[in-house]
């Protein structure tokens, strides 16, 4: 009886386990589906090549470039504002810092990471972009470049924390070689510490990258709708994601080729965000074995 | 100056840089913050909270959305909380090292990266077409426990991690069955830990705009929900529509639902870290 009991009790956790292997397949299903009949009316080779994304207007085009210039920019310059400050962030608070310090600082800057996004867009469109436009009088009410800009403070604590993690694990003998040696903190921190956990560090900036590209609500609030070919980050963009958002807010028919475009853009980014989450995977995998 | 004095300039320098570095941020979001309570504060009253959405900037409240957000976060606790404990208990208890437990391992921590919007088009197609539940407040739970499902599942095995195996010893010892133990020692033991990353989840659950924007939750919806049937709009989508529009009578009700909106989510992280600091405490 009881045999039977502990059999059922695991086999319902089990279950439950493999629910989250259903969420994969019904997310990579629901995306190859309608991004399969998607390409039965517009070719693959016209997706990827074609420079004009204009799919809600009478004379369409289908090309996801200038939607995927919009987000690399956009990532992009998250990416340099945010790398860095979150690696001089790491290297502070694990070379550095007192250990109180590290302590309290911590939490306060995973608050960061904590604020809604549609709050990062409202610092972005009403704060950030008026701001700019003091010193760059060109500078557009929508573009890249706040909306970048305030993604990278957002997404400071995926770097600083990982990477500090990572820089945390170095063995202690390793700095204590390197300071017998004559080296400063810094000396010890750049050629010794950050070497030894470049790995580590790796794995924080494919992830940050991957969270940057993925981000909703900053792009589709500051950036604008307006899909260009670009790298000009003054000018207002359009990211695979705004377009999504775009779509939704609006009446699209369910079945029709516009329903269907914004599943031809998911795929894309859930194809871009999954190469960049395997990388990092294997990386922390191969990671984890020559520290043990 | 010599080469010695350089190096140790040096060396001061970036200690003041990282120290700027560390603060900026922190610096940055105050100043937000700051200009976001100027523009909003005076907005706030009773009637801003109690009133239905309106044309007019003046006469609109938040008490839609607000109880759209609060629909949403008890319906997610509800789905989100057995399923996702449940597969951590089975990952850190029950699984073998064989290739079905690896495949849950990196299967759960791809999930964790896979962006918000995407689980949005998933509800969209399952949820609100083929289970037919329209844009109702249920489909986004559902989509939004989806969403949260990693984040729980990993806390959960680091709670139970951190359980003494003394304490396990001592349960198999008199006898106990392997589910009693996990049951009536490691639960209880690990509850802290889980409720942390429970509430912490949550808490990103109610910030979160784009999954439902997808699943079609409204911008104005003229009622509160009544039953998980319902159409619903959430505070963040409130303020996202607010922004949008040109009048600065709506950027000073979006600065005054941001400040409601932020205020959840602070006093959320606040009772995780409380929980986590207490919890931490018994364990040692």
């Amino acid at each position: 009886m009881r045999k039977i009991r502990e059999f059922i009790i695991e086999k319902t956790l089990l279950s439950s386990a493999l629910i989250t292997v259903a969420v994969t397949v019904g997310i990579i299903l629901v995306l190859a589906v309608e991004a399969f009949s998607f390409f039965r009316e517009v070719s693959i080779f016209d997706f990827f090549t074609d420079t004009e994304w204009t799919p809600l207007f009478t004379k369409k085009h289908y090309g996801i470039l200038p939607l995927l210039t919009g987000t690399l920019l956009t990532t992009f310059i998250a990416i340099s504002v945010a790398l860095p400050i979150g690696l001089s962030i790491s290297i502070y608070l694990s070379e550095y810092a007192p250990r109180s310090f590290r302590k309290t600082i911590k939490p306060l800057l995973e608050l960061l990471a904590a604020v809604p996004t549609v709050v990062y867009g409202f610092f972005a469109l009403v704060v950030v972009t008026p701001f700019l436009q003091q010193f760059i009088p060109s500078l557009s009410g929508f573009n890249s470049l706040s909306a970048g800009i305030v993604m990278g403070i957002m997404i400071i604590p995926f770097v600083s924390s990982l990477s500090e993690d990572a820089l945390f694990a170095v063995p202690k003998a390793l700095r204590e070689a390197s300071y017998g040696m004559g080296a400063t903190r810094l000396q010890t921190a750049f050629k010794v510490v950050v070497p030894a956990a470049s790995s580590g560090i790796i794995v924080s900036i494919i992830l940050a990258i991957s969270r940057a590209i993925g981000e909703t609500m900053i792009v589709a609030i500051a950036a604008g709708q307006q899909p260009r070919l670009t790298l000009d980050p003054t000018v207002p963009v359009e990211t695979i994601t705004a377009y999504i958002v775009q779509v939704s807010l609006g009446d699209v028919q369910h079945g029709s080729l516009e329903y269907k475009t914004i599943f031809a853009a998911g795929i894309t980014l859930f194809a871009l965000t999954f190469l960049l989450n395997t990388l990092s995977f294997q990386i922390r995998k191969k990671f984890r074995q020559k520290y043990d | 100056m010599t080469n010695v004095q350089k190096n140790r300039l040096k060396d001061q320098l970036f200690k003041f840089w990282g120290i700027a570095c560390t603060l900026i941020g922190l610096v940055l979001l105050v100043i937000f913050i700051g200009g976001i309570l100027i523009d909003g504060l005076s907005r706030i009253d009773w009637a801003f909270i109690t009133d239905l959405p309106s044309r007019k900037a003046e006469k609109s409240g938040i008490w839609t959305p607000l109880m759209g957000s609060v629909w949403i976060l008890v319906l997610t606790a509800i789905i989100s909380f057995p399923i996702s404990v449940a597969a951590g208990v089975y990952l850190e208890e029950y699984a073998k090292k064989n290739r079905l437990s690896a495949l849950l391992e990196i299967n759960i921590s791809n999930l964790a990266g896979v962006p918000s919007i995407i689980y949005g088009l998933l509800g969209l197609e399952v949820f609100v077409r083929i289970m037919n539940l329209g844009a109702s407040v249920l489909a986004g739970a559902l989509t939004l426990s989806l969403l949260i499902l990693p984040i729980i599942i990993v806390a959960t095995r680091e709670a139970i991690k951190a359980v003494p195996g003394s304490i396990r010893d001592a349960s198999y010892a008199l006898g106990a069955s392997k589910w009693q133990t996990i049951w009536n020692q490691v639960l209880p033991a690990s509850s802290g830990g889980i409720l942390t990353g429970v509430i912490l989840a949550l808490s990103r659950a109610v910030g979160e705009a784009a999954p439902l924007i997808i699943v079609g939750a409204l911008a104005y919806v003229p009622f509160a929900p009544q039953g998980p049937l319902d159409q619903f709009s959430v505070l963040p989508i409130q303020i996202f529509n607010w922004i949008s529009r040109p009048q600065q009578g709506f950027i000073d009700n979006a600065a005054a639902a941001i400040i409601i909106l932020l205020l959840i989510t602070f006093i959320m992280n606040g009772i995780a870290v409380y929980f986590r600091n207490k919890w931490q405490k018994k364990l040692q």
